[in-house]
């Protein structure tokens, strides 16, 4: 396999193990429109999973902000963001990659959170616990999340 | 590409926003008392917001009309709790708050100017710290702890006879650094959500957020009885929650930051009722 394991704590990830390929969040580089043509990963997405990502609480938990017809099994969907549907007509997979990784840099100031960003955070914590974080720091999703989580957005067509 | 977009979000988000909007309704307590529950916004915060509103009018029909009779409201038993507080005696001391003030109701008033400056002291102060003063310096007692149960009863108490009365509290003069302090802070994203109080309470009220409706977050209303947690509740407890979700480091009830944002989150309900013990979710 052209898999390298190196330990966590010398990459300061919280995931356990790093592939070769891996674009490091401090690593990623956006063209002029904030957009991000590699995966991170350095493999495909699974959309099925990145289905899974997009609800879950304990995830992404995108619909806390976003609606998303396709997954009107979850419960409660937020209204802070535009609605998901056809997300995939409306963006590259680069765009959507950049959207999800750090939508900061294309929409200056936004409200939603960068998911693969691991610096330049005020007064971080260690999850929901209110303490402050610790070496177990690490971005909200794993690179391998945020290229599941950009699949299925690809399938959110109009 | 950029500006189209811009565009296109624009009009996805007008059609959210006007569908969660705060109830059409009234909030008069006992059936006498008049709670102003919106109203124009504080001439500091015109620049933001037209209109202040409550918690109030953001919550179910069950949990308002709760709110309305003394007698359905839970947050009433801990008042009396802190109405006997306020008659016993403790401390080297042998008075109670009593022994100096005469009844409670010589305290009407009082809840909707706090926090405030206190010259002796030279600080802004929370109506805890000064109860605190009061019991340590006057009494000879021990100072409760932040929010917990003597000091949160006894500051539902000290609220329930200001109520209807409207929340003026002082932002210039000596308070005016600790104001500004407080506006830094509630404008400062925090936490690896990079999330400020206002990002949810001032750019998203009314709106969703997966399954809370998004208020203000005023604090006329507090202490506030949680359904969730069947207790009262202190504005300084509710921040630490707030910045926690954010997912940031918090800062301690009680703290100079969180005098300094209550002072600044209390401003921003000036003209609004003082209405607590209020209930929510
Ligand atoms: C705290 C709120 C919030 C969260 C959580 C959030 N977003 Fe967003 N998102 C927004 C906002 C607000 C915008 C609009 C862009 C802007 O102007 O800031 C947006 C824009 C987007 C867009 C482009 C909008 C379109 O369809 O045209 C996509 C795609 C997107 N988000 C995906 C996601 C995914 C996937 C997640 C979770 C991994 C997520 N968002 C989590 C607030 C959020
Ligand atoms: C991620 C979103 C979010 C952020 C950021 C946030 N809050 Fe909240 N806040 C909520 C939610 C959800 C509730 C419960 C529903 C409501 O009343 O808005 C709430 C409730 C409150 C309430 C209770 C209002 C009432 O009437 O009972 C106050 C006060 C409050 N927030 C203040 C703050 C302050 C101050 C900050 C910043 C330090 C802050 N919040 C940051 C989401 C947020």
């Amino acid at each position: 396999m052209r898999i390298s394991v190196i330990s966590a704590a010398a990459m300061g990830l919280a995931a356990s193990v790093a592939f070769a390929d891996e674009v490091l969040p401090t690593a990623v580089s956006f063209d002029d429109d904030g957009a991000v043509a590699q995966s991170l990963s350095g493999m495909a997405g699974d959309a099925a999973n990145g289905r899974k990502i997009v609800g879950d609480k304990k995830q992404g938990n995108c619909v806390a902000c976003h609606e998303v017809t396709d997954l009107s099994d979850v419960p409660f969907h937020g209204e802070i963001g535009p609605m998901l549907d056809g997300a995939g007509s409306r963006w590259s997979e680069a765009e959507l990659r950049g959207i999800v990784a750090n939508a900061k840099v294309m929409f200056d100031d936004s409200m939603m959170p960068s998911f693969y960003k691991t610096e330049g955070f005020i007064r971080p914590g260690n999850a929901y616990t209110g303490k402050a974080a610790d070496d177990t720091f690490g971005p909200l999703l794993t690179a391998q999340q945020i290229e599941d989580v950009v699949a299925y957005l690809v399938t959110l067509k109009e | 590409m950029r500006k189209l977009t811009g565009a296109f979000l624009a009009t996805l988000m007008a059609t959210s926003i006007a569908s969660a909007d705060p109830v059409d309704d009234n909030l008069i307590l006992n059936e006498e008392t008049e709670i102003v529950t919106r109203t124009a916004a504080p001439a500091h915060l015109s620049d933001a917001l037209d209109e202040v509103m409550s918690g109030w009018l953001f919550r179910g029909t069950e949990t308002r009309a709760m709110q309305a009779d003394d007698f359905d409201n839970p947050g009433m038993i801990f008042v009396e709790q802190g109405q006997d507080a306020w008659n016993t005696v403790d401390g080297s001391e042998g008075k109670s708050c009593a022994s100096c003030h005469n009844d409670m109701d010589s305290m009407a008033g009082v809840k909707a100017t706090y926090p405030k400056w206190n010259d002796a002291a030279g600080e802004v102060r929370t109506l805890q710290m000064q109860v605190n003063d009061c019991r340590e310096n006057r009494m000879g007692a021990d100072p409760w702890k932040y929010d917990k149960g003597d000091a949160i009863n006894m500051e539902a108490a000290l609220s329930a006879v200001s109520r209807g009365l409207p929340v003026n509290v002082a932002i210039d003069g000596p308070a005016q650094s600790t104001w500004e302090k407080g506006k830094e802070l509630y404008y400062t994203r925090t936490g690896q959500l990079e999330l400020s109080c206002a990002n949810c309470h001032e750019d998203n009220y009314g709106n969703m957020i997966r399954a809370d409706h998004l208020s203000q977050g005023q604090i006329n209303g507090f202490p506030v009885y949680r359904l969730k947690n069947t207790k009262l509740n202190g504005a300084h407890s509710r921040f630490k929650g707030c910045i926690r979700d954010t997912r940031a480091e918090t800062y301690k009830p009680g703290s100079a930051e969180f005098v300094a944002l209550e002072l600044y989150v209390a401003s921003r309900g000036n003209g609004l009722s003082v209405e607590g013990p209020s209930i929510r979710n």
